[in-house]
């Protein structure tokens, strides 16, 4: 039974190819000189470059977390390159120059930038190792007085938002490695939308590395003014190496009053193969900040990297806002993904949910990590949790590290677990329904995440089921 | 239709199956009687080749094919159908997609085309009357949370919706209430054709009044230990097995 699942969830990457294309790249290691090189390059104000260098010295003090439960060779963070830009003739970020080598990627990713064949209601920036190569949309969503941008863009052309938000839900002294993107990140995206306004259409990022022996440390920012709303997608693939490579990406959210913040991720980093022979390390610190009456929602289906290290987190300062983490995060092989969520209720009446499934099979190790802390004005919080673990064949593992804190009696929690292991009997059973062993399998991980899925937009559910082999129920074909 | 001759089959180190020679032709229906844990459903599913099983010897022929030899979803496409005794849970999936998924893997395998949910529907329609099941059922995940009763009649609707040429039905009167179990057994007769046939696995000789078999098998200790007629299942019901094991040993 297991070598016919095993083949299913062992499905070939495909977009492990490399694009040859000539880069502007920095030699391996990290100083404040690196620090220094990379704000020049982007011709960045003093007051950012102060940040970075703040940063990095904090950076400096910090030691790498022990406590996840993932193991891997230590990381040399001197090897590392900290900036690889593709040299291209004309300047970046306008569509009309986008060199047609970086084009024909994106294409092959799925990803068409051109406007012609634009994906119909979703805006795109693409980021490719360090610099953003365009965004598209950008002047339909400007009529709408959304911006919709490169970081390093928004650097320049909106300072007193950045320098209003940059850090202020995740300040660069909160962990390692944020303090390590905060000193040395090169690009990302920033959206910002007005007061009231509600976006009309997915706003998203696809986050591609390609330069070898390079980190990719992007940082995303978002505001959501009073009453405004906003969806927002973020995929990420790299190319098949045998060395592992770094990923330290920071995301902020800010959600202010009444406004709603729906951030969906599709995870697909390079893994590394069967023997865990190279593959990404994914560290990443997302977290969002809810006002009154604001919701920010977190989905995320992980299914890439070598080792993931990631926890979606919200902070729910105003009275009545609500927080929600769903996640699907698939191990196979030799992956090991340590993932969750923080829900921090601050504010009176605030609500969180979190559904989190966790499917291992191969090698693979699945932890999920998960904080829910009630603060002492938090009347009448409340949580639900969910958090179901599904093993596919008898060498992988899911472990749960709850933790709960709570300082109001009003509080109200509840915690669901389960672990289940993919049957001989269920498989058993669609076979004698006449469903091949594929389809018996695909059938049953499609109904355990199917409470995650729902959630995707639709661009993403069909993206997410390709990814992991699965046909969603309700969808056709 | 289906020749068992000599089957012998194990679980791990038990040897279950110790030399069964059944034979079935279309338009027959047989039932099978016997004692708790005397290899009943080990016979049904090697037949619908579960994997804990390993047949050690004899042969099973399908309409003229090895049946052995197919893989379980081959043998489903043949048109053996098992009416599990404890149908499985299949959570987050819904009963009206596993149906459609079924329905549309058989048509494929027969080298059909799928229907669309839309075509199904009216499948659905026709076959949900038959096992006078509400489509509400059909909403929720496959047997979850279903009753013992509410899980042996969708057993029925899937037979009905998949129209197999052999249906084998382990213990699908268990549980049941009077109303459901004539539902069933009326479901089962609706669909009765000359070209198919049914084994039926029972405790129960009432379950017999509905669905009138033409052979009546007692299998004990892993052997078919007596054949006859309805009256035998009569006989059983007065008596009890004790006597016929006694016969056996003797
Ligand atoms: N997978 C298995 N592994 C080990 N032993 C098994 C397995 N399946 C069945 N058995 C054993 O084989 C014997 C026959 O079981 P089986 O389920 O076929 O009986 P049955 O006639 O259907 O009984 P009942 O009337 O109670 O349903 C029992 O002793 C049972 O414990
Ligand atoms: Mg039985």
């Amino acid at each position: 039974m297991s070598s016919e699942i095993e083949a299913l969830v062992g499905r070939e990457y495909q977009y492990g190819f490399v694009t040859d294309i000539d880069a502007d790249t920095i030699p391996p290691g990290l100083s404040e000189d690196v620090v220094r090189l990379i704000s020049s390059k982007k011709a960045e104000p003093t007051w950012l470059l102060d940040w970075r260098l703040k940063a990095y010295r904090r950076w400096l003090t910090m030691t790498e977390p022990t406590w996840p439960n993932v193991h891997y060779p230590a990381i040399d963070y001197q090897a590392v390159r900290y900036y690889s830009a593709p040299k291209t003739a004309k300047p970046l970020g306008s569509l009309d120059d986008v060199d047609p080598t970086l084009l024909e990627t994106y294409k092959k990713l799925g990803i068409p930038l051109n406007e012609q064949k634009m994906l119909a209601g979703v805006a795109v920036d693409a980021v490719f190792d360090s610099v953003s190569v365009g965004t598209t949309y950008k002047a339909e969503l400007a009529k709408h007085g959304i911006i919709f941008c490169s970081f390093s863009e928004a650097v320049h052309e909106h300072p007193e938002l950045i320098r209003k938000y940059l850090g202020s839900v995740v300040p660069y002294s909160d962990n390692f490695f944020a303090a390590l993107n905060s000193a040395v990140f090169s690009d990302g995206s920033f959206c910002y939308i007005p007061k009231g306004v509600k976006c009309p259409m997915e706003l998203s990022t696809y986050f591609r590395i390609n330069a070898a022996d390079t980190g990719q440390f992007e940082r995303t920012l978002i505001v959501a003014e009073e009453g405004a709303s906003v969806s927002y997608l973020e995929g990420c693939t790299a190319p098949k190496r045998s060395t592992n490579q770094l990923h330290a990406a920071v995301v902020e959210l800010i959600a202010l009053d009444d406004a709603t913040i729906k951030y969906s991720t599709v995870q697909n980093w390079y893994a590394g193969d069967e023997n865990g022979v190279g593959g990404i390390f994914n560290f990443v610190t997302k977290r969002g900040k809810a006002m009154r009456n604001a919701k920010i929602s977190w989905t995320q289906v992980e299914t890439g990297s070598a080792i993931t290290w990631k926890y979606p987190s919200v902070i729910l300062q105003g009275d009545n806002s609500v927080g929600e983490f769903y996640s699907v995060a698939v191990v196979n092989n030799m992956q090991q993904a340590d993932t969750g969520t923080k829900m921090i209720h601050i504010g009176r009446n605030t609500k969180s949910n979190i559904v989190s499934k966790g499917i291992s099979a191969g090698r693979g190790q699945n932890s999920y990590r998960g904080q829910v802390k009630v603060m002492p004005k938090a009347d009448g919080a409340r949580n639900y949790t969910q958090c179901d673990s599904m093993l596919i064949g008898n060498a992988c593992g899911a472990h749960t590290f709850p933790y709960i804190e709570i300082n109001n009696n009003t509080a109200t929690l509840e915690h669901e677990a389960s672990t289940t292991k993919i049957g001989e009997d269920q498989i058993f059973y669609l076979k004698q329904r006449g469903m091949s062993a594929e389809n018996a399998v695909s059938m049953i991980v499609a109904g355990f995440c199917k409470e995650v899925f729902k959630e995707l937009p639709m661009e993403f559910a069909l993206e997410a089921q390709q990814l992991l082999g699965i046909t969603l129920e309700g969808s056709v074909g | 239709m289906l020749e068992i001759t000599n089957l012998t089959a194990s679980a791990g180190e038990k040897d279950i199956l110790k030399g069964i020679n059944l034979s079935v032709n279309a338009g027959e229906v047989h039932a099978i009687m016997g004692p708790n844990g005397s290899g009943k459903s080990t016979l049904a599913q090697v037949l619908a080749g579960h994997p804990s099983y390993e047949v050690t010897g004899g042969t099973v022929r399908f309409e003229g094919e090895d049946l052995l030899e197919l893989a379980p979803e081959e043998r489903a496409h043949r048109g053996v159908f098992l009416a599990f005794q404890y149908p499985i849970e299949i959570p987050g999936v819904s009963n009206a997609y596993f149906l459609r998924s079924a329905y549309n893997a058989m048509r494929v395998a027969r080298g059909g085309d799928e229907v669309d949910p839309m075509e199904f529907l009216d499948v659905m329609e026709e076959k949900l009357k038959i096992v006078e099941m509400d489509d509400a059922m059909l909403s929720r995940s496959v047997n979850m949370g279903f009753s013992g009763g509410e899980k042996k009649r969708n057993e029925i609707l899937q037979m009905a919706v998949l129209e197999p040429k052999l249906a084998i039905l382990d213990e699908t009167d268990s549980g049941l209430d009077i109303d459901a179990l004539r539902v069933v057994a009326e479901g089962v007769n609706k669909l009765r054709r000359p070209d198919n046939a049914a084994i039926v696995v029972t405790h129960y000789q009432r379950l017999l009044n509905y669905i009138v078999p033409d052979y009546v098998h007692v299998l004990a200790g892993g052997r078919i230990i007596r054949s006859g007629t309805r009256e035998l299942a009569l006989e059983l019901e007065e008596k009890g097995y004790d006597w016929l094991l006694q016969e056996a040993l003797a």
